[in-house]
């Protein structure tokens, strides 16, 4: 499988990426190498073979459920561009 | 043309955990902004999520309470979307590998007993909070959301009408508050219902295009949201347009249903999975351990009032609307061993009186123990029922125990033949004219003589004595 210069405009646009013609090239030619790396991946048999969810075979250690952390807006917001009230402020976004 | 509506609900349900699902932030609602969300919640760099056990132990007791497969492994992924409520850029979720899987909830409407299969329950973490008001022109974000723990619970579409989507959702929230994973607080947000709705003629096998209605706080809504939209798909299908699949939101203060975002602009999610957090592995022990420590499911203690208790099913099934409740059912069903009677007076006289009241049934000034020793004293003839309403309102009034306010107030039930035998004579006496009547053929005079012995008895005569001893004396 391989990119068409649209899909590269595509994914840039779901991760809001603004990208301009020129580099839609470059990076569709940078992300068919990793295609390519994974079309050579494909190829090995895995008929049989369970999928993994993890690069290890380790399973996830669970935390007590109990409150171990403390109140640090105030230093969280110091580097904020714009609060109020407590609130983070950003550009207006209505669905 | 003959339509069906076919409806399946997503419900989010907070669960009741102290901390957040990847990190140790209080959950507690109310905080000021911004108070409770971490490092981890914010979503600094560097940040490494840590799985609550407790969130994973409230989706076990779920799937256990409604009979569903449960994934030994399950797998967290990344559900990718951009919003600043979302600071990460991305929510964890569960798609491919859910912790739940199947399942059924059974419950009425109405009379009728309907069973609904549910599709799956996954994991997942909260958003936080954009407040639109106006902040020069910006939005403000509330973080302390951000990770409360979701089991967002999905059942097939199975549903056919707003009724039963409400029937199906209250059960629910009695199911998920029953077993204690969710406060069930629908106001604060713990409870949020998104429906998917289509309508297709009756008999034709393929669904119609389905629109989602989000976050419906209330099972007012809910039906009103459903009944806007089912007829707003049919009028719009019978005026020849067509339903595009859209998310819609509903506006209480119009009644409608109206577009958020159609699929064209439909995200795109891009999960994967979440490389932060291994796959999670349930052990046997752990879900033993977990169904032993399950209470007496709405179910089953539907099954078992009406065979111990000899409530009808839908008693039961009013009986059992909360665990609460159905604890008090009980308590005062086994103080006088009279459940048909205190089940009449729990769904009637002291449900009507903590409603007027805005009361829920574990704030009644009245105990459980107190209104089983008021069933006793009508079921051993002390009390009329009207007399035991008096006493009812003593012991709301928290004018003490049952036998000393009958005392007290002087309301005992007349049981000394003698005594009533005297007042009848009286009342016959100075009723020729009833007495003729009734000789004469009229059956109106008898209940006006009645009325006449159970006033001059200060309505303390017990209504069946009276009137076998009227019917005596005037034969």
């Amino acid at each position: 499988m391989s990119l068409s210069p649209d899909d590269v405009k595509r994914i840039a646009r779901l991760a809001r990426i603004e990208i301009d013609d020129s580099q839609a090239l470059a990076s569709q030619s940078q992300l068919n190498t990793i295609f390519d790396l994974i079309a050579t991946m494909q190829a090995v048999d895995t008929q049989g073979i369970a999928p993994m969810a993890h690069a290890q075979e380790v399973t996830q250690r669970l935390r007590a459920d109990s409150v171990t952390e403390t109140d640090h807006h105030a230093a969280f917001q110091a580097i904020a561009p714009a609060v109020e009230n407590g609130l983070y402020l950003v550009p207006k976004v209505i669905e | 043309m003959k339509w069906e509506t076919v409806i399946g609900l997503e419900v989010h349900t907070q669960l009741a955990t102290q901390s957040k699902i990847f990190s140790g932030s209080s959950t507690a609602f109310g905080a000021s902004p911004n108070t409770q969300a971490s490092a981890v919640d914010i979503a600094l760099p560097g940040v490494l999520p840590v799985l609550n056990k407790g969130a994973v132990e409230c989706a076990i007791k779920f799937a256990l309470a409604i009979g569903a497969t449960l994934n030994r492994i399950n797998v967290f992924d990344r559900k990718n979307y951009f919003y600043p409520d979302l600071p990460k850029g991305y929510q964890i979720s569960q798609l491919a590998k859910p912790i739940v899987e199947g399942g059924v909830l059974t419950f009425l409407v109405g009379d009728t007993e309907r069973t609904v299969n549910l599709t799956r329950a996954h994991l997942e973490e909260d958003a936080g909070k954009s407040l639109h008001e106006d902040f020069h022109g910006m939005t403000g974000i509330d973080l302390n959301r951000a990770g409360t723990p979701l089991l967002e619970i999905v059942s097939e579409p199975e549903i056919r009408s707003s009724a039963e989507a409400v029937a199906y959702a209250r059960a629910l929230h009695t199911l998920v508050t029953w077993i204690g994973i969710c406060d069930g607080n629908m106001q604060e947000g713990s409870f949020r219902v998104d429906a998917n709705v289509s309508v297709r003629p009756v008999g034709q096998a393929e669904f119609g295009t389905r629109r989602e209605i989000k976050n419906l706080n209330s099972f007012k809504f809910l039906q009103q949201a459903i009944d806007y939209e089912v007829r707003w798909q049919i009028e719009t299908l019978e005026d020849g347009g067509r339903i595009e699949q859209a998310t819609v939101l509903f506006d209480p203060d119009t009644g409608e249903t109206r577009m958020m975002r159609s699929k064209e602009d439909a995200h795109d999610y891009r999960y994967f999975p979440d490389p932060d957090l291994l796959p999670v592995k349930l052990d046997e022990d752990w879900i033993e351990s977990v169904r032993n420590a399950l209470p007496e499911l709405p179910a089953a203690m539907q099954l078992r009032f009406q065979s111990e208790y000899s409530v009808s099913a839908y008693d039961a099934g009013l009986l059992t609307g909360s665990r609460a409740l159905a604890e008090y059912f009980e308590a005062a069903a086994c103080a006088c061993g009279q459940g048909k009677l205190v089940a009449n007076w729990v769904m009637g006289e002291l449900s009507a009186t903590l409603n007027k009241a805005e009361l829920d049934i574990t704030q009644s000034p009245v105990s459980a123990r107190q209104l089983g020793a008021l069933v006793a004293r009508i079921q051993d003839g002390t009390l009329s029922g009207k007399l035991a309403k008096l006493v009812f309102e003593g012991l709301w009034e928290g004018a003490g125990e049952v036998d000393a306010i009958i005392e007290a107030r002087g309301l005992k039930q007349m049981s000394d033949s003698g005594e009533l035998e005297k007042i009848i004579d009286d009342v016959l006496a100075s009723n020729q004219k009833s007495v003729e009547e009734f000789h004469s053929g009229k059956e109106k005079a008898f209940n006006a003589l009645i009325g006449q012995v159970m006033k001059a008895s200060k309505g303390k005569a017990n209504p069946a004595q009276v009137n076998d001893l009227l019917k005596a004396k005037l034969q």
